[in-house]
């Protein structure tokens, strides 16, 4: 694939996410993109610094958690008038979620591996354990926020282009990290932090930076959650699934690859919005949700995206073998099955 | 602060230490053996205290002559998991995405059980869930302490096998060194595979033990998991004396802070000390120091 061909690829996936609202009208069709997008978001940022870094965190609700308290307590306080205004709170959410990212990252990133994966659960159970008891959150009660009093026949739009919004920064970020020599010292340490913190990275500050990163979109997404819910609990904002649910996404898709996030959210979060408004069961939707990662991750350990890629790649390199060998050879039989 | 509080902490500490020691015990044996994080065994737990609801429900059998039944069941859950998903993993990354694997079996196990049971709170019943007797001032549940009885027969039961047996020397060997074990000729898969199997067969003891002392539903299992975790990697992980102390240390802290301070605080108490630990020994109290810090 051209790299031109490449770029094509992503303007008609822009272009269909931005008409999608325009051509489905019905509300709650659009509420299941609003959620959609928040996650591709939290997904995509996630995966910026565990995938690259391979430092699986398991508690990235509490940025979550941060920005949507932020969006609450702010427009609260401040008796902000309900509406559009309030977007503004958003990349303030993100800004705190970063705030509280770096003396967290300084302290879990002192260890390693799966002892960096239980202590980033550690966190996020203080979190929201703090949320539910102190007073200023409002406790198990949660928090309303100023009432927006906007059509419900197109309440989501505005939300759904913020999150579209906060999915192309996440995105871009991404991207542009994964080019840098920064995203490359990343990628690094995922390989072997020894040998990189021997050959001169400053893995220490690397990870940090990473990780403080990735809070930022996340918290954004948060802030944006919050608004549009008008209500929030200190179980949902701080949630247990979400850690997992951002995690598996990534792997879902392709941990590390920068669509794969955004494909496996896409994915799973429509499904599992679908699932939940059609059945209003969501015991299904953890079921199905269990046994399709385990089917993925039997079968293709390294994610969908991945997993295409490298059959693409196998298929070309045989087609190459095939032409490079001697002239009478038979003709390729796989050529079809590339396109 | 009187006494009698603090004998009472003491107490907590010790018996329902004893029921989060075992299921952490476990956790930890699986992971030392396989280093593996079997992030199910909250949910595994609940499945237990279920299948033990089940069977009085439906068959009036109690509670303690249930496990004669549960404990096996649960084996056999267990080694099926190991089987099915545990057999192929191999690698650098095996730990990490045992932990992906195993929450998603949990999400399997949870969305299942709700359906079966509903998502109303149940809990355990019998004539003694309820009995207690005093010795001085403070008060002994029938349950808790038979709970701790249980635990520690099981708990020494696990330590003779661990360092009595045959079995028990391969499975020391392949906790020490895979390779090496495989070398002198032990069967490393078949010790993991009946590893997992006693790891998850504990959780009937202590999902019975936890059901009839609090009321569960599926989602419990996430509050069970988060201690569980808490208390192995306190303890260090890998270390079976690591987790009985931890388990018992973590009840006894949250009790305390709940005594002096509010019980509001009592869950959130282990996960900072948990956190302080860490940031001075980031292996856990008894763990092995595997990777350097940077």
């Amino acid at each position: 694939m051209t790299s031109k061909l490449k770029y094509l690829w992503w303007v008609v996936a822009l272009a269909v996410f931005a008409v999608y609202p325009v051509v489905e009208t019905n509300p709650s069709d659009q509420t299941i993109g609003v959620y959609t997008l928040l996650f591709m978001a939290c997904a995509a940022s996630w995966n910026m610094f565990s995938g690259y870094s391979g430092y699986i965190a398991l508690g990235s609700s509490v940025f979550y958690g941060v920005g949507a308290y932020t969006m609450a307590l702010i427009s609260i306080h401040a008796h902000m008038a309900p509406g559009a205004a309030m977007f503004w709170l958003a990349p303030l959410g993100g800004l705190v979620a970063v705030a509280f990212a770096i003396p967290i990252g300084w302290i879990a990133l002192r260890v390693r591996r799966h002892t960096f994966v239980v202590i980033t659960i550690a966190i996020f159970f203080i979190f929201q354990l703090g949320a539910i008891n102190f007073n200023f959150t409002g406790g198990t009660g949660g928090l309303s926020l100023p009432f927006i009093q906007w059509n419900t026949s197109y309440y989501s739009v505005p939300f759904y282009y913020v999150a579209l919004g906060i999915v192309i920064f996440a995105t871009v970020l991404s991207a542009v990290v994964r080019r840098s020599r920064f995203g490359l010292q990343l990628m690094a340490i995922r390989d072997d932090e020894d040998r990189a913190l021997g050959l001169g990275v400053k893995v220490g500050a690397v990870k940090l930076t990473g990780f403080a990163l990735s809070a930022f979109a996340i918290g954004m997404a948060g802030a944006v959650y919050a608004m549009f819910q008008g209500q929030i609990y200190p179980q949902f904002v701080f949630d247990p699934t979400f850690d997992v649910s951002v995690a598996l996404m990534s792997f879902f898709g392709g941990l590390g690859t920068l669509t794969g996030p955004l494909l496996g959210a896409l994915v799973l979060e429509s499904a599992q919005q679908y699932l939940t408004a059609t059945y209003s069961n969501n015991s299904l939707y953890l079921i199905l949700f269990g046994a399709l990662f385990l089917i993925v991750i039997n079968f293709m350990p390294r994610g969908i995206v991945s997993f295409f890629i490298d059959r693409r790649r196998r298929a070309l390199a045989a087609v190459a073998a095939s032409a490079s060998a001697t002239p009478p050879a038979p003709a390729p039989s796989n050529v079809g099955s590339l396109v | 602060m009187n006494s009698t509080a603090l004998l009472s902490a003491a107490k907590d500490g010790i018996l329902t230490g004893s029921i989060y020691a075992l299921m952490a015990t476990g956790l930890t044996l699986i992971f030392g053996v396989m280093d593996l994080i079997n992030i199910a065994q909250g949910i595994l737990v609940i499945l237990g205290a279920y299948l033990s609801y089940a069977l009085q429900l439906h068959w009036h059998i109690d509670l303690f002559l249930g496990l004669l039944i549960t404990i096996p069941a649960m084996f056999v859950v267990g080694i099926v998991v190991e089987r099915l998903f545990f057999r192929r993993l191999t690698g650098p990354e095996k730990t990490g995405m045992s932990i992906l694997i195993t929450y998603a079996v949990s999400l399997l196990i949870e969305g299942t059980l709700n359906m079966v049971f509903s998502v109303n709170d149940v809990q355990l019943q019998a004539w003694y869930v309820n009995k207690s007797f005093a010795i001085g001032s403070v008060h002994f549940g029938f349950i808790y302490v038979a709970g701790f009885v249980l635990a520690a027969v099981l708990l020494s039961a696990l330590y003779f096998m661990l360092y009595r047996t045959r079995f028990g020397v391969s499975v020391r060997a392949s906790v020490a060194d895979q390779t090496s074990a495989a070398l002198v000729g032990i069967d490393v898969k078949r010790v993991s595979t009946i590893t997992f199997g006693i790891g998850v067969a504990v959780t009937a003891v202590g999902g019975m033990i936890y059901g009839a002392t609090n009321a569960f539903n599926a989602s419990s299992s996430y509050d069970l998991i988060s201690r569980l975790l808490t208390i192995i990697v306190l303890g260090g992980m890998g270390s079976l004396g690591g987790a009985m102390l931890a388990g018992v240390g973590m009840v006894f802290v949250g009790d305390m802070v709940g005594v002096i301070w509010s019980p509001i605080w009592s869950s959130m108490s282990y996960f900072i000390v948990l956190a302080v630990v860490l940031l001075f020994r980031p292996q856990g109290l008894f763990g092995k120091q595997s990777a350097r810090v940077a």
